[in-house]
């Protein structure tokens, strides 16, 4: 397939003509920024509609094997589209966890029987999935899940909770961690992964409310809940290696994606909008140097992000701390944007105490909405003080 | 609301590194590994030139004093984005020599000499005479204008300041007010009164600089240099200066890092290796983000000279500025906590920390510290 500038940039003309007719209207609700905002039904079905219609105009999964789906094609081509659709600033595709995680998971380590049954599903927007990690007493400690998995016949039977699960009440599958052995000689080596369907009787969710307000993950408990013995991804005991493999999807440390458009950017021009948009004393507030100064600093530091990515593919650049651009990306990414949306409430004068019901909130409330919302990227996925854990650890080479 | 859409200027992330650039980078490496290890930096701390005469030689004969100068005036014509990693490795290694201000002399001569002037004066830079420049009258990084003079008859007056590796230079390119514009002007060192150079105490002491007076120094009308718009020129070399400053810095902060790291691993207390303790190794992530972040703009400005063949513009210029302020940030959080993580240690002379501190503070300061570009880059970034 050819990949030549020329092509790529004719390809790039296609798919900004394509967006410029088939971006949805507003359909007058508030749309979800990412793929962990997704709350209500009509958010939903909007959604699956749009992701519907991406991948029929042949732009999604366009790297992922033709056999199962995808469209054989260069990443390249997948790139190009994840750009526009994010300078377009369109709606998200939002089933992440399978177009992002288990998708590519399965893709690389899951047998024909497993690529045949659930690839095109994560693509279609047929099938949601969801992740089953997070208990409520293990969290960041990951490897010390309890959910139990015995083996009966052909059958596991799963007992426990599963917390936070982002998509929990409209999954069909679930990849979940579980514990088929206690005994096991590390508390890593207990456990195992399965591709879990999520409508068989003693699985069931409750929805959490957020921060924001609003509903999006749930919990999800398994009460004798019987699922068939081959959902067992791997081996027993292979659950922690399959784990850690689908994080590094999950920190977009490793690439794979169907495609990576999971979230809507608040970027630093946007932020310089609402600047000009404010007046104090009669001007501007993006006249004043005060903030004129943090506005540099943020956009040096988005600009480090655009920069790092680019080195890291320079292996002569990396040789200092080889894991590191690999290891931060997550980490660097969502505390400048935190701190960029926490920065823009603040600029809000008495405004920045309203809240998106409240129709003089400054453009809706979405700087103090996309400012709570996001916590779940600092948080979920590793927190940001683990990831920094991890950083010291194998990119400096501190101990534990 | 009307978000802005995303500036989809594809220079902003244009980052390349040739195989030229590689080979440059690994061979700078050694070489500063091998003539420039901690104990020899050490004993040049008191050395009046702060390098060795013979580290010089052998850096000459491997054509680096050339490198950015064309092939005409006996150079290897390659361009800044070369010199960036030789710069790079030496601030790694701590390194002090009159490189910085060679090439920045060269760079002066390429964009404001006469052909002739080039070609009396660059091949001797080249085979490794010390150049240096003299912008400065205060501490005013910021200034544009001079008040040391030229006057009709030729005849300098006045001193300028923080003249790098004066002590050893045996050219200086002297910013200087004539005829009504700031100009360029060639002295040589013979040409100096005895005692016009008095060497600065320098908070860097691998680093030297000094004051020198030129006043009385009657130069020929050749020795103008012939550009006579300079403000442009000037605000190139300050750009060109910031960037290499910059990466010396990045340099600097990696082996102010590695440092940390070796003590953290080493020293123990209450039973633990004190780098376990979060306290101490979150902070070297933080220090470890913003060097990286820094170097990728250093790399990044650097392919901006090599797309632009050395023209300067916009891109390149909010490149060089970037690049200095976060270098200036990640050396001084490294000097900075460095001092902090060895303890009692760390307060000592002996320290190596001391060492990087010391460089943070003089960094930060050649050629603008990190306010003085964020303010220069924000009617370049928010289209005021
Ligand atoms: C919006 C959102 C969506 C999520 N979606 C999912 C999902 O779909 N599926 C799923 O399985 N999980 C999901 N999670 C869960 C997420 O992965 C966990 O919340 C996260 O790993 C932290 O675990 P915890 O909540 O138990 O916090 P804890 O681990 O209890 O952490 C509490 C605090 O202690 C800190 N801490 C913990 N250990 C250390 C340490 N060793 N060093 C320093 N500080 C430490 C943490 O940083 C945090 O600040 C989601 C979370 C959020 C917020």
């Amino acid at each position: 397939m050819n990949t030549d500038a020329d092509t790529l940039t004719a390809f790039r003309q296609e798919v900004i003509a394509w967006l410029a007719d088939n971006i949805p209207e507003d359909p007058g609700f508030l749309l979800p920024l990412t793929f962990m905002e997704v709350g209500t039904e009509e958010q939903l079905e909007f959604l699956i509609a749009w992701q519907r219609k991406v991948y029929d105009a042949g732009y999604l999964g366009m790297a992922w094997p033709e056999a199962y789906g995808g469209r054989g094609m260069p990443q390249v081509y997948q790139d190009i589209v994840d750009e526009e659709l994010m300078n377009h600033k369109a709606p998200i595709i939002f089933n992440t966890i399978g177009l992002g995680w288990a998708g590519p998971l399965i893709l690389q380590l899951g047998t024909e029987a497993e690529k045949q049954k659930y690839i095109k599903g994560i693509l279609t927007g047929d099938d949601i999935w969801c992740q089953g990690f997070s208990e409520p007493d293990h969290g960041s400690d990951l490897g010390n899940a309890q959910t139990r998995a015995v083996r009966d016949g052909d059958d596991y039977v799963i007992n426990g909770s599963k917390i936070w699960t982002t998509h929990g009440t409209y999954a069909k599958y679930m990849i979940l961690l579980a514990r088929t052995n206690p005994e096991a000689q590390s508390k890593y080596a207990g456990l195992s992964f399965f591709l879990s369907p999520m409508d068989v009787p003693g699985i069931s969710t409750s929805p959490i409310r957020k921060i924001t307000g609003e509903y999006g993950f749930a919990q999800t408990f398994f009460d004798d809940a019987r699922i068939p013995a081959n959902c067992l991804m791997g081996n027993e005991g292979d659950g922690w290696k399959l784990a850690m493999q689908t994080l590094q999807y999950e920190r977009s440390v490793d690439g794979g994606q169907a495609s990576t458009y999971k979230i809507t950017s608040m970027t630093s021009a946007d932020l310089i909008e609402t600047c000009r948009t404010i007046q104090r004393d009669g001007k501007p507030l993006l006249d004043d140097p005060i903030v004129q100064d943090q506005l540099v600093q943020f956009i040096m530091e988005e600009r480090n992000l655009l920069l790092n990515q680019k080195r890291s593919s320079i292996q002569d650049l990396c040789t200092d701390y080889p894991l590191s651009l690999m290891l931060s990306g997550k980490l660097e990414a969502t505390e400048l944007f935190r701190r960029m949306r926490q920065y823009a409430v603040s600029l809000q004068g008495a405004k920045g105490g309203l809240y998106i019901h409240d129709n003089d909130a400054l453009d809706g409330g979405i700087w103090q909405h996309a400012y709570f919302n996001n916590f779940s990227a600092t948080i979920g996925g590793g927190t940001s003080q683990v990831q920094t854990n991890i950083i010291a650890e194998h990119a400096l080479g501190l101990p534990k | 609301m009307n978000f802005g859409q995303q500036a989809r200027n594809h220079k902003v992330d244009s980052l390349n590194f040739s195989e030229e650039q590689k080979m440059i980078l690994e061979s700078a490496r050694s070489f500063c590994e091998d003539t420039s290890s901690i104990e020899q930096v050490r004993e040049l701390l008191d050395s009046s030139r702060g390098y060795e005469e013979s580290v010089w030689a052998q850096l000459v004969e491997l054509g680096w004093t050339g490198i950015a100068v064309p092939e005409r005036f006996g150079g290897s014509e390659l361009g800044i984005e070369t010199v960036v990693p030789i710069v790079e490795s030496m601030g790694r290694s701590l390194s002090a020599t009159p490189f910085i201000s060679c090439t920045l002399s060269a760079q002066i001569l390429l964009q404001a000499g006469s052909t002739d002037q080039q070609q009396r004066w660059l091949p001797r830079i080249v085979e490794g005479q010390i150049a240096t420049v003299a912008l400065l009258d205060n501490e005013d990084w910021g200034a544009f204008s001079t008040t040391q003079e030229l006057n009709d008859e030729l005849v300098l007056k006045g001193e300028k300041w923080f003249v790098d590796d004066a002590v050893s230079a045996e050219l200086f390119i002297v910013l200087t007010q004539y005829q009504g514009n700031a100009r360029f002007v060639m002295v040589t060192r013979n040409q100096l009164e005895e005692g016009a150079v008095q060497a600065h105490a320098l908070i860097d002491e691998t680093k030297r600089s000094a004051r020198v007076d030129f006043t009385g120094v009657s130069v020929s009308a050749e020795a103008i240099l012939v550009a006579e718009d300079t403000s442009e020129i000037l605000n190139d070399i300050k750009l060109i200066g910031a960037l290499l400053t910059a990466a010396e810095a990045v340099g600097a902060t990696s082996s102010c890092l590695n440092l940390m790291v070796e003590y953290l691993n080493t020293r123990k207390q209450f039973g633990k290796l004190i780098g376990s303790y979060q306290a101490l190794k979150h902070p070297c992530v933080d220090i470890l983000t913003k060097l990286e972040g820094a170097r990728s703009q250093v790399y990044h400005a650097a392919t901006l000279f090599e797309e632009g063949q050395g023209k300067m513009d916009r891109d390149l210029e909010v490149a060089c500025r970037m690049a200095k302020a976060s270098a200036n940030d990640a050396l001084l959080m490294a000097g900075d906590r460095a001092v902090q993580f060895h303890g009692g240690m760390g307060f000592t002379y002996e320290c190596d920390a001391q060492l990087y501190i010391r460089r943070a503070q003089w960094s930060q300061q050649q050629f603008g510290e990190s306010a003085h570009h964020r303010k220069r880059l924000a009617p370049l970034l928010l289209s005021l």
